[in-house]
């Protein structure tokens, strides 16, 4: 099939009221209630503002820990832990394949020390942890578990976020481990055992964020990631799980770009698309069910390398089009970011800028300040429907598994990746310092460096730990942990006994490589 | 004698999956005439060398987001010299910052396109600086 050509919303020239056919209970509702168009709570940031979650990451465990530290002392109100590329293919640091990647663009992790160093001195109690993992996310899972335990705190206490969205991998990211049909499993693992154990966290953030880095339209990254989630309800139900078991405890993660009201719309029917699916589709009962509860960044790819305080504007705007529309929580990137991972000084603007948005504006005194809007109730209606068009398209094709082997939302996203990338060539959009109003500079940006000392200090540290653990028992518990991967076992307590015996993420990755195979992109 | 097109492999080492740019440069040069071939995803800098050396490949294009450009960058340098296929033009591109732009020229890349670079720039850089040699009859072909 021939990817459809990405066209951009037409606008009119001013919207009139009959552009709006809204019936105000059934497609708005008040704030908290069904659907949701409104905000997923009556008093939204009345009662608190959105978390300010940085997604940060960077060389060893311990200089991680101090960046964290640093944030959380800025007045940041949540964790959000970026993973170097070993951590996050399943790869440990002396791997062949991990050399020159160790630390270089999140933070090394190949075993419970590790992570306990990276937690080190923060109460988890106190804060909530979002992990961007993926592929080995039920691993790390299990790492965060343990940790968690070691501190003295019970399961059911533990808050933070799993990034545990595999689909939008084989679309968008790409760091991917295992074929889809195994990858669904330990997706579903997860999901039940935090269903079971761990009821204040969030099984899983279906993500749309990567898809439209990777240069889709807004309407793609909805639709593909709302159809995502629809594919891992499906997976559940499957199991044996009913629905209002788990659907609470289901997030998203949405990009925000530089079209403000079509962001605004985007968020907006976000809420409303996943507010019917579940009550519709999945006979969801249970209110917290329907609600989209989501994460949002700024577009990192909407960062400029030429005249980077630009960036800061863009971020601001992108910001305040998140809250606008009604986000949970909100990374904001950093001026530098085109460059390379922020500096400290750079990290901090950036959550100043959330600071002066959340206590400066004024934008927090009421719910969904722009309902109502005769050109935002339009564009969400529309945003809507296009991403309806498409989710009907992927049912047709069996769902999203049978979508993405056949290359079908890949090749969407290409395609409309390529199409901007002509526009800005032609300057039928204009990016500011790029492609207009452009000037000779050449001030030297200072950028965070990362040395190949973490990677030396990884390598020596897995020696010494592979030299004071009980071989044998690292050996039996993988050994059991491949045994279960093999038969419809919850991958969860032997992913923890693995943990604790200081297995590496590696090991347990290459166990489960052994089982589950890997997997290979399609061509296109 | 017929000219030959100039043969470009476009390559994605180490194990950074963001391939957005990679392949919008691919399409660009396929669609300004010349021959691409993409490596996809994760691909070790000995596998790069080996593929660009069958392929016959006047230029090797690499797009690297990770961070891990200086020490993937070097390696297929090295590879390439142990092969004797110096000759073989690097350029690449991706999130690469400026100060590490003299090490990498010094090293033997013939240009880096950070983000905003025109893809024109790209087609009319590998058009200077890229005469195809017909290597099996040893001649430069028109």
């Amino acid at each position: 099939m021939n990817p459809s050509k990405p066209a951009k919303l037409p606008s009119h020239q001013a919207y009139l009221p009959e552009d709006i056919a809204l019936d105000y209970q059934s497609d708005l509702g008040e704030p908290g209630e069904f659907p949701y168009t409104r905000g997923v709570y009556p008093t939204m940031y009345r009662g608190r503002p959105w978390t300010m979650r940085q997604f940060a990451g960077h060389g060893t465990a311990e200089e991680t820990n101090r960046r964290f530290r640093f944030l959380l002392d800025q007045g940041q109100t949540g964790l959000s832990v970026a993973f170097d590329l070993p951590t996050l293919m399943g790869l440990d640091s002396d791997n062949p394949l991990s050399v020159g990647e160790v630390g270089k663009c999140g933070v090394a992790i190949d075993s419970l020390h590790d992570m306990e160093a990276l937690f080190q001195g923060i109460d988890l109690a106190r804060v909530s942890t979002s992990m961007t993992i993926n592929a080995p996310a039920a691993v790390l899972l299990a790492m965060y578990v343990v940790v968690a335990e070691k501190q003295g705190l019970a399961l059911d206490r533990i808050r933070g976020t799993l990034q545990n969205d595999i689909l939008k991998e084989y679309i968008a990211q790409k760091e991917w481990i295992y074929p889809p049909e195994p990858s669904m499993r330990l997706i579903v693992d997860t999901i039940e055992f935090c269903s079971r154990h761990l009821p204040q966290y969030n099984s899983i953030s279906i993500s749309g964020y990567h898809i439209r880095e990777a240069g889709s339209t807004a309407v793609q990254e909805l639709a593909f990631t709302l159809r995502d989630g629809i594919e891992y309800v499906e997976a559940c139900l499957l199991r044996g799980m009913s629905v209002d078991d788990f659907a609470p405890r289901l997030s998203f993660f949405f990009n925000s770009h530089n079209n403000f009201f079509e962001e605004i719309a985007k968020f907006r029917s976000a809420r409303r698309l996943w507010a019917r699916v579940m009550k519709d589709r999945f006979c969801a009962k249970d209110e917290r069910s329907w609600m989209c509860r989501f994460h949002t960044q700024t577009a990192g790819c909407s960062l400029t390398m030429q005249q980077p305080e630009n960036n800061i504007v863009r971020t601001a705007l992108q910001a305040l089009a998140a809250v606008i529309g009604g986000t949970n929580s909100l990374h904001t990137n950093a001026l530098d970011e085109a460059w390379a991972l922020p500096t400290e000084s750079s990290a901090a603007l950036a959550l100043r800028t959330q600071q002066i948005l959340a206590h400066e504006s004024g934008i927090t005194e009421t719910v969904d300040p722009i309902g109502g809007s005769y050109y935002v109730e339009a564009l969400t209606n529309r945003v809507e429907v296009a991403s309806c068009d498409y989710i009907d398209r992927i049912d047709a094709m069996g769902g999203m598994v049978a979508a993405i082997e056949r290359g079908y939302p890949q090749r969407e996203v290409q395609e409309a990746s390529f199409q901007q990338q002509r526009q800005v060539e032609k300057q039928e959009s204009i990016i500011v310092g790029v492609n207009q109003f452009t000037e000779e500079s050449d001030v030297p940006m200072e950028t965070l460096q990362i040395g190949r000392e973490v990677e030396e200090g990884q390598i020596k540290a897995l020696a010494r730990l592979k030299s004071k653990r009980s071989t044998s028992h690292v050996r039996s518990v993988l050994s059991n942990l491949k045994r279960d991967a093999s038969s419809n076992q919850n991958l969860m307590p032997p992913l923890i006994e693995a943990v604790r015996s200081e297995a590496t993420v590696g090991e347990i990755s290459e166990a489960l490589k052994d089982v589950f195979g890997i997997y290979q992109e399609p061509l296109s | 004698m017929k000219g030959r097109r100039i043969r470009v492999l476009i390559a994605k080492p180490g194990l950074d999956g963001h391939d957005r740019g990679a392949k919008i440069v691919a399409r660009s040069l396929r669609d300004a005439g010349m021959e691409v071939i993409y490596s996809g995803l994760r691909q070790t800098p000995e596998q790069i060398v080996k593929a660009s050396i069958q392929e016959d490949v006047d230029a090797i294009g690499i797009s690297l987001l990770s961070g891990a450009h200086m020490h993937l960058f070097s390696r297929i340098l090295e590879l390439l010299a142990d092969e004797g296929a110096e000759d073989i033009l690097i350029f690449g591109g991706g999130i690469i910052p400026d100060q590490d732009i003299p090490q990498l020229k010094a090293a033997g890349v013939k240009e880096i396109f950070q983000p905003g670079t025109h893809t024109d720039d790209i087609v009319q850089f590998l058009r200077n600086h890229v005469t195809p040699i017909d290597s099996e009859k040893g001649e430069h072909s028109l």
